[in-house]
């Protein structure tokens, strides 16, 4: 009993952190039609600039506020980093499939490269904060307390993205823009404002994936972002491109599966069972969980 | 800019897609007040023409709206200089409720005008929190002229309403154009004779991608040699029967 319920928290947990890469991903590819193979790349940006922020930035820290201090300048670098990359390489290519794919994949590897050459090939510690040391006690296991900041950061995150697109204009723009871009422009609306936005949003969730990933690992590598991306895009494919409250179901479905195939088969099968629910859920679901629920799309 | 100048001018617009050259040259002019109604044949172009004239799509020639030329602005930049849109597939938003769709079509300009559309099409109202996409093909063309009537436009542009309506509903959709057409001048794309008979003042017949005729509505309609010519139809129904397809 006390595995499973270590095995179901941790396993929710590393279902967060996939929920947090994925749902910027979900959204980019749900609104913009964009498949966007560098965001991993804003992940490792988030990572390192929490890192760095935490070693050099004044004011920033290790630990306390500092921390926090430090995962806003992650998070800030990761958002700018979108953004740019939206104005400057995306958007000219919008419509041009092979050509996005071509760049973003390009992007993919040359920020790891770049990464790497700055600040080498090797893990870098990660600075753990007090409050999310250590385990703690639930129903008589230890459980580690970053699985704990992981969820609630993914449930504030959920919240903050419904709330968004469900209460502001620009959420508005969304859930209208994925279904029928075209007619969005045709009421007179400016959809690039709405696209780099999406953007910068989507980079930013990646960004607080690479902060807290870092809390999750211990380390920052400068590949951590691609290993992580695969997952992210089964995550988008289990759920359904546009559906958020898809992306959350197959983010907790991928964390759990796993977690348990990891533990009660042979470590590092858990890989390859998240790929066998990859292909039972193409196969019975075509469009992935939320298929049936076009009406629900938010983004 | 003078009330004797066009408010909407195609000059020259030439359209390929996907290698067929659909639109020839088209070239022709609205004037600031009335109906104009642009006939043809199906597959002549008179859908393409209409979004050339918004840059729907790619497009070369020159286009001039309420003295401005807008060749070269993206689609959202001519919507806004104040044109209301009624695409051919009516274009609303199916997963967006009734209300999120007009309040989608708002600009920052001017006050959105809900009075008009509620008194226009008081189904609007009542379904206000109804999924666009389970209202009926009739309620669901209202909601798309109701949301290009919701902002104070220079100019309706309208395809092809009445297309797929049950009979009785076209006579309620032939209805709500002509009340629109009362307060702002359209661009009305329509295969159904009676209902241009109702409402026009002038037509632009297009044919193979260009066009071939101009002049008042009534001069053409009234013609059966040339309605069975240009629009390749026997005879054009009487006004008072909007229900009439000439296809």
């Amino acid at each position: 009993m006390s595995t499973i319920v270590l095995l179901t928290l941790t396993g929710l947990g590393l279902g967060a952190l996939y929920f947090l890469i994925a749902s910027g991903l979900s959204l980019i590819f749900g609104l913009m039609d964009v498949l966007n193979f560098a965001h991993g790349a804003f992940l490792a940006i988030g990572a390192y600039g929490t890192w760095w922020a935490s070693e050099y930035l004044p004011g920033a820290g290790p630990d306390g506020f500092g921390f926090l201090l430090a995962v806003a300048f992650g998070v800030a670098a990761g958002t700018l980093a979108a953004t740019l990359v939206e104005l400057c390489v995306i958007r000219p290519l919008y419509g041009r499939h092979r050509e996005q794919i071509l760049a973003t994949v390009g992007l993919s590897l040359a920020v790891p490269a770049l990464l790497q050459a700055v600040w080498g090939a090797d893990p870098l510690p990660f600075p753990r904060p007090d409050l999310v040391s250590g385990t703690v006690g639930v129903l008589g296991v230890n459980v580690p307390r970053d699985r704990f900041l992981l969820i609630l950061a993914a449930v504030a995150l959920f919240t903050a993205l419904w709330l968004f697109n469900a209460r502001t204009r620009y959420g508005l723009i969304v859930r209208a823009g994925v279904q029928d871009r075209a007619m969005v422009t045709a009421l007179g609306i400016d959809v690039r404002k709405a696209f780099t936005l999406v953007f910068a949003i989507g980079g930013a969730a990646a960004a607080l994936a690479g902060a807290l990933g870092g809390l999750y690992f211990g380390v920052v590598t400068p590949t951590q972002g691609l290993s992580l991306l695969i997952f992210a895009f089964i995550v988008v494919v289990i759920g359904g491109t546009t559906s958020l409250t898809g992306c959350a179901v197959a983010s907790l479905a991928v964390g759990l599966v796993q977690q348990f195939a990891n533990y009660y088969t042979v470590a590092g099968l858990g890989d390859i069972a998240v790929v066998v629910l990859l292909a039972l859920v193409l196969l019975t679901r075509q469009g992935g969980l939320a298929a049936r629920k076009s009406a629900e799309r938010v983004a | 800019m003078t009330g004797a100048e066009p408010l909407l001018e195609a000059a020259d617009l030439h359209v390929w897609i996907e290698g067929s050259h659909i639109l020839q040259g088209v070239s022709f002019t609205m004037p600031r007040r009335g109906v104009t109604a642009l006939l043809g044949r199906n597959g002549v172009g008179k859908t393409t023409t209409v979004k050339a004239l918004l840059g729907l799509v790619p497009r070369t020639g020159r286009v001039r709206f309420d003295g401005a030329d807008t060749t070269a602005l993206p689609t959202h930049a001519i919507v806004a200089r104040g044109i209301g849109y009624v695409p051919e597939d009516r274009g609303v938003f199916s997963a967006l409720t009734v209300a999120e769709n007009l309040r989608l079509a708002e600009r920052r300009t001017g006050r959105p005008r809900y009075g008009l559309v509620h008194e226009l099409f008081p189904e609007l109202r009542e379904r206000a929190a109804q999924p666009a996409g389970t209202l009926s093909g009739g309620q669901q063309q209202m909601l798309a002229i109701g949301r290009a009537l919701l902002n104070d436009n220079a100019l309706l542009v309208v395809d092809e309403p009445t297309k797929g309506l049950a009979p009785r509903i076209v006579a309620e959709v032939a209805d709500a154009v002509a009340r629109a057409a009362e307060r702002v001048p359209v661009l009305l794309v329509e295969q159904n004779l009676p209902l241009v008979r109702r409402v026009a003042d002038r037509a632009v017949v297009l044919d193979a991608g260009r066009v071939i005729h101009t002049g008042p509505a009534t001069d053409l309609l009234d013609d059966p040699d040339r309605v069975r010519s240009l629009l390749g139809v026997g005879r054009s129904a009487p006004a008072g029967n909007t229900t009439g397809r000439h296809t």
